[in-house]
């Protein structure tokens, strides 16, 4: 599979310097992270309206395409959305270029508006499944209502955050469903009313309803404040020290001009 | 004249090579990229062992074998049923300008994107599946529901096709010995077209193993081993679906091992299915 990505960027790639060639542009190529994609794209088309002799491609693919690409020299720049980089990131230069909260949501009927950390680990390890021993409702008739645990697949960048900064070692239930986009995490809670799931910070809207955890709501003012701790750095990767257009770009993601595209889309600056 | 025939010939020849060298190629691809673990684990540590987290190191795709199993036999008791009957009707019983009218609207099934089909499930199925029988909306039942309206025309059709192919001599003896409509097609008929309805349905049964984006987006895709029809369960298509976009290793070729096994499956069916329908032609 990466394989295939790779040769298919790899053509990309020649085929953009051989425009650049003739209207004399030099390209800077970025893969990776798909939660930080949009935003790298946003990024892109500012930089290359300052730029004009600049052309700049930005990939998806996820964190592991972003790590992979940009150490088989692929791309200059890869995008990485986890805590902890993995080992394969080993030898690359990383550099924060955003933050992004991870937030617990429920459909907005249900009753229950904060829950405590150790809670949130039960629930997801399966050991409390239902929502009366949380303080919420019964069903209608009066049954037990369950609790549907929306999770999201084995290497996704939002998970592995997840696990390293909620779960904390606690195991996911093996009856978690799973969804393998923040979209179809968030269609599963606000369509069924027993549903708890993790989103990104700027997906939320009214359709689904953010809990807080301790008390502590996830606020914009919360999380810029550092009151609401679930927040994952999203990394850009490089090879060595980069050079030319390519550090430029990378100055002016990190630069105000940068730093606010970011925050008017929904992410939190770093700087 | 008779030169530029055989350079025809060959140039035709080398086409239909190519599809077998592509389907070589395909099968010599995932086996260099899926084996390597499966030797690792062991064949029974992989094929039975019933914990996948990739993360941690373990590979079982038991559950994913079993899921797929129940999702197959439960979209065929959905399907068959309303297959058979809709194609002896149209078979049978109606006139042929019904027949030109619905047999290619349930045609029109099998055109439906799987995206589709999963997102009517989602947000038609799952509230009624909660209502009516309780859990949570992605399971068993509901992905068997939706795989077996999209396994409805290929069934269909196919066992349309060998009713139609049975002789209309065949019909008119068995009603000139006394049978009535429905004794005829019981034991003359139906017996006849035997071997096109099983390989039919082998296909249907081919088409529901091997699809992706409807169950990944209906069953809830847990690596468990299902208890009942309500509990949710993860696919062999969709595991490979899911994480292949994050997978890198171990993981990445402990996906294309579980392409392998689902390689070999389809295969087997294919095969079976070929040999049922060349069956019915030596008769």
């Amino acid at each position: 599979m990466f394989k295939q990505i790779a040769s298919i960027l790899m053509c990309a790639a020649i085929i953009g310097c051989a425009k650049g060639n003739m209207q004399q542009a030099e390209t800077i190529n970025i893969a990776g992270s798909t939660a930080f994609q949009p935003f790298a794209e946003k990024l892109a088309e500012e930089f290359m309206s300052a730029h004009p002799d600049v052309r700049v491609n930005v990939q998806g693919g996820g964190s592991a395409v972003g790590i992979q690409s940009v150490q088989s020299g692929v791309v200059q720049i890869g995008m990485a959305d986890l805590v902890t980089l993995p080992k394969e990131a080993e030898g690359l230069n990383s550099i924060v270029a955003a933050k992004d909260a991870i937030v617990i949501a429920v459909h907005p009927d249900n009753k229950i508006d904060n829950l405590s950390l150790q809670q949130i680990q039960d629930v997801f390890s399966g050991k409390v499944n239902s929502w009366e021993q949380l303080g919420g409702e019964k069903g209608e008739k009066g049954e037990k209502k369950t609790i549907a645990v929306v999770s999201r697949e084995e290497g996704s960048g939002t998970r592995n955050s997840f696990h390293d900064l909620v779960l904390k070692g606690v195991q996911l239930s093996p009856h978690a469903l799973i969804q393998n986009s923040t979209g179809a995490v968030k269609m599963m809670i606000q369509t069924d009313p027993s549903a708890i799931g993790y989103i990104t910070h700027g997906v939320v809207t009214p359709d689904v309803k953010a809990v807080a955890i301790d008390g502590i709501a996830p606020s914009l003012k919360n999380i810029k404040a550092g009151k609401y701790n679930v927040v994952r750095p999203i990394f850009l990767l490089t090879k060595g020290e980069l050079q030319g257009k390519a550090k430029e770009f990378i100055d002016f993601i990190l630069s105000p001009q940068g730093q606010k595209t970011i925050a008017d889309n929904g992410l939190l600056p770093v700087k | 004249m008779k030169s530029k025939e055989n350079l025809i010939q060959f140039g035709l020849l080398l086409t239909a090579l190519s599809t077998i060298a592509i389907l070589l190629l395909i099968a010599l691809f995932i086996f260099q990229e899926g084996l390597p673990i499966i030797l690792k684990v062991g064949i029974s540590g992989f094929i039975c062992g019933s914990h996948w987290s990739p993360q941690q190191g373990q590979f079982g795709i038991f559950p994913m074998i079993i899921g797929t199993a129940w999702i197959t036999v439960g979209a065929l008791l959905v399907s068959l049923p309303l297959s058979m009957s809709c194609a002896i009707y149209l078979s049978e019983f109606s006139t042929a300008k019904v027949r030109a009218i619905l047999k290619p609207i349930i045609e029109l099934l099998a055109g439906i994107p799987s995206v589709v089909y999963g997102f009517i499930g989602m947000v038609i199925l799952f509230p009624m599946v909660r209502n009516y029988f309780g859990g949570t909306g992605p399971c068993v039942l509901s992905a068997s529901i939706i795989l077996g309206i999209m396994i409805l025309p290929t069934i269909t059709s196919i066992a349309l096709d060998s009713l139609r192919a049975v002789p209309y001599s065949f019909r008119e003896g068995s009603l000139a010995l006394g049978a009535t409509r429905w004794q005829t097609i019981r034991m003359v008929v139906l017996p006849a077209a035997k071997s096109g309805i099983l390989s039919g349905i082998i296909l249907g049964v081919g088409r529901a193993v091997g699809e992706t984006m409807a169950v990944i987006m209906i069953a809830g895709n847990s690596v468990i081993i299902p208890n009942s029809f309500l509990d949710p369960v993860r696919t062999l298509t969709a595991n490979i679906a899911l994480e292949m976009n994050y997978a890198i290793g171990d993981h990445r070729q402990a996906l294309f091992a579980t392409g392998i096994v689902l390689f070999i499956t389809i295969m087997i069916l294919n095969v079976v299915a070929n040999t049922i329908a060349r069956g019915g032609v030596k008769e």
